[in-house]
């Protein structure tokens, strides 16, 4: 009987911060600028430059740590790694150690099933430059380095890529509701590094793990690891040792290649950093950072979800800052009796119109929209009416209201003046009227469709389907 | 006009009775009659008489001058200067031209000091003698087969021969004390963190300091007193303003406890002539007032040997930078990794290579827990160990350095004897004490070589050094002594001033 693996996965995601300037200088900070245009004498690592650390980037740091509950340190401190690269300005990275400013918390990855995932420390560091390699040279572009960037290591609590790319996605969620990063995978203000290992399945301890590479985006970083998996699998399988080691993958041949085994790994010769005193962070400033934290996505989805908004809908609302606050004002004008309407209309209507384009773009605000919703909920305009209304909003053509009373959208909802319609719809159609008698119960969506037309969209399409089964049920005279 | 000290030339310069030009031309014409002492690495001649002319013009004006108006002096080549090359000594800066300038350049000329150019020094400040260098070792002004000193033997040389009236220096170990007691001048290094190091090339980070040389205790007050002060550039550098330098001079010495660790002096490595002058200055500082008490720094013998893991250990980190990639010289390769180690191999001198090598060795991960780890431990221990000696009194008073200037090339064989020279000045350095050495006497020669008397103090408590510092030199006159070929009053007499 063959053993079976279960695989254990652990990520290490660096997620730059978006501040003015660098972590330890004045240097201005600014992603996609031409080469070497952001740039000091700190940043090209002169002799006689010096590390001041930036009070932003700190701060930015702490709100992390509080948001997903990590145990931020009084005393910290940063260290420098040594390591030969021409990207690498000083000849070291400074970064934290053995001291990191943050230990222990956890996030909870949404879904039907949510899986807590522990996060083991949370450190602040600075970035390197980029190597540009062209035919016959390669450059070097020093506008990143020494931008500051969160390196954010888990526990190898994750067991498939699907999980962890969407502990990712979770994690960028935060990152991105508290403001601190674009954490962009494409733009490299996100990045991740993946280590994977495969154990058997109940067995408590880890097997041998090999880190991947640099991954840029969601949908590598699972296919990176799901070949991990399969390699490792089938070394196992085949009775082979898994050797550790770091892999690269290959983006545009969706392979990994070994960059190094362990027996070449480099010895950073840590150095607590002399140029820099210990980080200290007080209670104080953990709960001043902690007064200016927005409401949390997860805080938000639970609540959203007290009030009937479905799963998925509100993980979708919850993921960017910006259509969760506009989620959040569309409450504020529908009431929270109305939360799981307003989420579908949302989604289903507003998203679909804006065809991936952030929610700032949308020509309704919330206030319109609310005021729509509210239409709809009320029965006084059909669902089919107010999607007419929400393409003429749209437009520009004015309110909701207005363009409702103008173009004579409200539904009817008097019985007499339905039934009559009812009673000249079934007198057209006296085959089709036997047929639905008989039991072809699909007829009676055309029925319908057929009295809501007559009565110019205007009747109220739960009165229509209540009236004309009245009338199909009676006999027939 | 070269002997005099800088507060009186700047006090000449207000009040007009001359020039900051005319003080420039006979500092310039003093450094061209001494090219044999091998002191200054760039000159900069022009900009010195132009900066100087504009002095002299605002002054006209009516403009308000600052406390170094008009003052020549000349910058170890450790501190960055824009568009002035700055070298650290070293192959490897060759045609760097900085494009900032360090804050000491800053604050000095903000005061009014005058820069004639860069001096002299042991590669990256790596050495006791002035001979870790690509050129000419610097010559002891009092005899040219002696070493000044180092690594600031440029500055400490070039104040001695009066070429200027005071330089800064840069200390790891004792690179501002050891040249000024080989050169019968005045170094003083404050407290850690008292003067920025932004702008001031970093040889070993936790021990660099920056301070001033200079021929009288009150000019070394009054530079400190400019350099001194909260640094944006500096996360090491405290907030706090310094206090009042230039007065403590004139407290005197009347109760001021000194410390004398006794067993130290027991050594034989030390010269009996050092000895000697030490125990007169001890009897100066006694008639002067002062209580000399006995003291016990228990962990002073691993003083050495911890100095050298730990300036070793950053230096291998700071020297990381230069790979030739994106400043100063480079060696062409076949392969990136090629050109690195021909880089750093033609541009690091031998004395830097070993550093280097040695500070590799002790960040090892198989080795910093009995190297790096160990000495940081005893560090710890030294700083207790000064301030349980605080406690019984005010300052700690040391020879300066074991023996006398020594015959140059003489201990290039042995390195460990070098670095035994630094047995009195690292201890300051590992503690971050602010520590001053001043001229105390001269041995009886030929050559007649002078003799530094070292004062430490608690943190923070440059005050106190200075007072016992200006109380010595009040009742001597061994500060006013000039080396042969030099203008001013050569006196080997200990007398009144």
């Amino acid at each position: 009987m063959a053993v079976q693996y279960e695989s254990v996965i652990g990520l290490e995601v660096h997620c730059q911060l978006e501040t003015a300037s660098k972590l330890f200088s004045a240097c201005p900070l600014e992603i996609g600028a031409a080469p070497n245009t952001r740039t000091d004498a700190w940043s090209w690592g002169l002799p006689g430059t010096l590390p001041v650390p930036n009070k932003a980037a700190i701060e930015s740091a702490i709100a992390l740590a509080v948001a997903i509950g990590c145990t931020v340190h009084r005393r910290s401190r940063f260290a420098r790694k040594h390591y030969v690269y021409p990207d690498l300005p000083k000849g070291y990275q400074i970064t934290q150690g053995d001291q990191p400013y943050a230990t222990g918390g956890a996030l909870e990855i949404p879904g039907d099933a949510p899986h807590r995932v522990r996060v083991q420390r949370i450190h602040l560091e600075e970035d390197a430059g980029k190597n540009v390699h062209a035919a016959s040279t390669s450059g070097v572009d020093y506008n990143r380095a020494g931008a500051p960037l969160l390196e954010i290591v888990s526990e190898p609590d994750l067991r498939s890529a699907d999980q962890a790319a969407a502990y990712m996605r979770e994690l960028r969620t935060i990152v991105r509701a508290l403001g601190i990063s674009h954490a962009n995978m494409e733009e490299g203000t996100l990045r991740c590094d993946a280590n994977v290992s495969l154990r058997p399945v109940g067995a408590d301890t880890l097997g041998v793990r090999c880190e991947i590479k640099n991954v840029n985006s969601f949908r590598f970083l699972a296919r990176a690891i799901e070949a991990e998996i399969l390699r490792q699998t089938d070394l196992l399988a085949r009775g082979e040792p898994v050797l550790r080691c770091t892999l690269g993958y290959d983006h545009d041949r969706d392979r990994l290649f070994v960059m190094r085994h362990k027996e070449d790994a480099a010895d950073y010769r840590w150095l607590p950093d002399p140029d820099l005193p210990p980080l200290v962070i007080d209670d104080a400033w953990v709960d001043a950072v902690r007064e200016t934290l927005p409401l949390l996505p997860a805080a938000r989805r639970a609540h959203w979800r007290g009030l009937g908004v479905a799963v998925a809908d509100a993980s979708l609302l919850a993921a960017e800052r910006d259509l969760a606050d506009y989620f959040d004002a569309l409450l504020d004008a529908v009431g929270p009796a109305r939360a799981r309407r307003a989420s579908s209309w949302l989604v289903t209507e507003v998203l679909g119109r804006l065809h991936a384009l952030p929610i700032a773009s949308c020509p309704v605000g919330p206030k319109m929209l609310g005021e729509l919703v509210v239409l709809v909920d009320d029965d006084i305009v059909s669902g089919r009416a107010a999607k007419e209304v929400l393409d003429r909003c749209w437009a520009g053509e004015g309110s909701p209201l207005a363009i409702v009373d103008a173009r004579g959208l409200r539904q009817t909802s008097d019985t007499a003046a339905i039934d009559a319609i009812v009673a000249a719809v079934l007198a057209e159609h006296p085959r089709q009227v036997a047929m639905l008698r008989a039991g072809k119960a699909n007829l009676r969506g055309f029925f319908v469709g057929q009295i809501i037309r007559t009565s110019g969209g205007q009747a109220n399409p739960r009165l229509v389907g209540e009236r004309l089964d009245a009338a199909i049920g009676e006999e027939p005279s | 006009m070269t002997s005099h000290d800088a507060r009186v030339l700047a006090a000449a310069v207000k009040d007009g009775s001359t020039t900051a030009s005319a003080i420039i031309d006979a500092h310039l014409t003093a450094i061209d009659a001494l090219p044999h002492l091998h002191a200054w690495i760039t000159r900069v001649d022009g900009a010195a008489r132009e900066h100087a002319s504009g002095l002299d013009a605002a002054r006209r004006r009516g403009e308000v001058l600052g406390p170094l108006a008009g003052v020549p002096m000349g910058l170890k080549d450790m501190f960055v200067t824009r568009g002035i090359a700055t070298t650290a000594g070293s192959r490897m800066l060759t045609g760097w031209l900085p494009p900032y300038d360090g804050e000491h350049a800053t604050r000095l000329r903000e005061a009014g000091a005058v820069l004639l150019g860069k001096l002299s020094l042991d590669e990256f400040g790596m050495g006791s003698s002035n001979e870790n260098v690509p050129g000419e070792a610097v010559r002891n002004p009092w005899a040219a087969d002696r070493t000044a000193g180092g690594s600031s033997g440029g500055p400490a040389a070039a104040v001695a021969a009066r070429m200027i009236p005071f330089a800064l220096g840069t200390d790891t170990g004792g690179s501002i004390r050891q040249p000024a007691a080989m050169c019968g001048v005045v170094g003083m290094k404050p407290s850690y963190g008292r003067v920025t190091r932004s702008g001031m090339i970093a040889f070993a980070s936790s021990l660099d300091h920056a301070g001033p040389i200079t021929r009288s205790v009150r000019d070394a007050a009054l530079v400190l007193g400019v350099l001194a002060g909260p640094s944006d550039g500096d996360a090491t550098c405290v907030a706090e303003a310094p206090g009042d330098f230039v007065g403590a001079c004139e407290r005197g010495a009347a109760g001021l406890r000194i410390g004398v660790h006794k067993s130290a002096l027991d050594d034989d490595a030390i010269d009996p002539e050092v000895r000697r002058a030490f125990t007169e200055a001890l009897a100066v500082l006694d008639g002067a007032g002062a209580v000399l008490v006995d003291i016990e720094l228990p962990h002073a013998a691993l003083a050495v040997a911890t100095y050298y893991v730990i300036c070793t250990a950053e230096a291998s980190s700071n020297l990381a930078r230069f790979d030739g990639i994106r400043y100063g010289m480079r060696e062409p390769g076949s392969t990136m990794t090629a050109s690195l180690e021909a880089t750093r191999t033609a541009g690091f001198g031998a004395e830097v290579r070993r550093r280097i090598l040695l500070g590799t060795y002790v960040l090892r991960e198989n080795g910093r827990g009995a190297y790096y780890d160990r000495a940081t431990r005893v560090r710890r221990l030294i700083a207790d160990d000064y301030d349980r000696a605080f406690a019984h009194c005010d300052v700690i008073a040391t020879p300066t350095a074991p023996q006398p200037a020594f015959v140059r090339r003489d201990r290039d064989a042995d390195p460990l004897a070098m670095y035994l020279g630094d047995v009195f000045t690292v201890g300051a350095n590992l503690a971050g004490l602010p520590a001053i050495s001043i001229p105390c006497g001269f041995t009886a020669g030929p050559p007649r070589l002078p003799i530094g008397l070292q004062i430490v103090g608690p943190h923070w408590r440059e005050d106190v050094v200075l007072a016992a510092a200006a109380a010595h030199e009040d009742a001597t006159a061994w500060h006013r002594a000039a080396p042969p070929g030099t203008v001013g009053e050569t006196s080997f007499g200990r007398g009144s001033s």
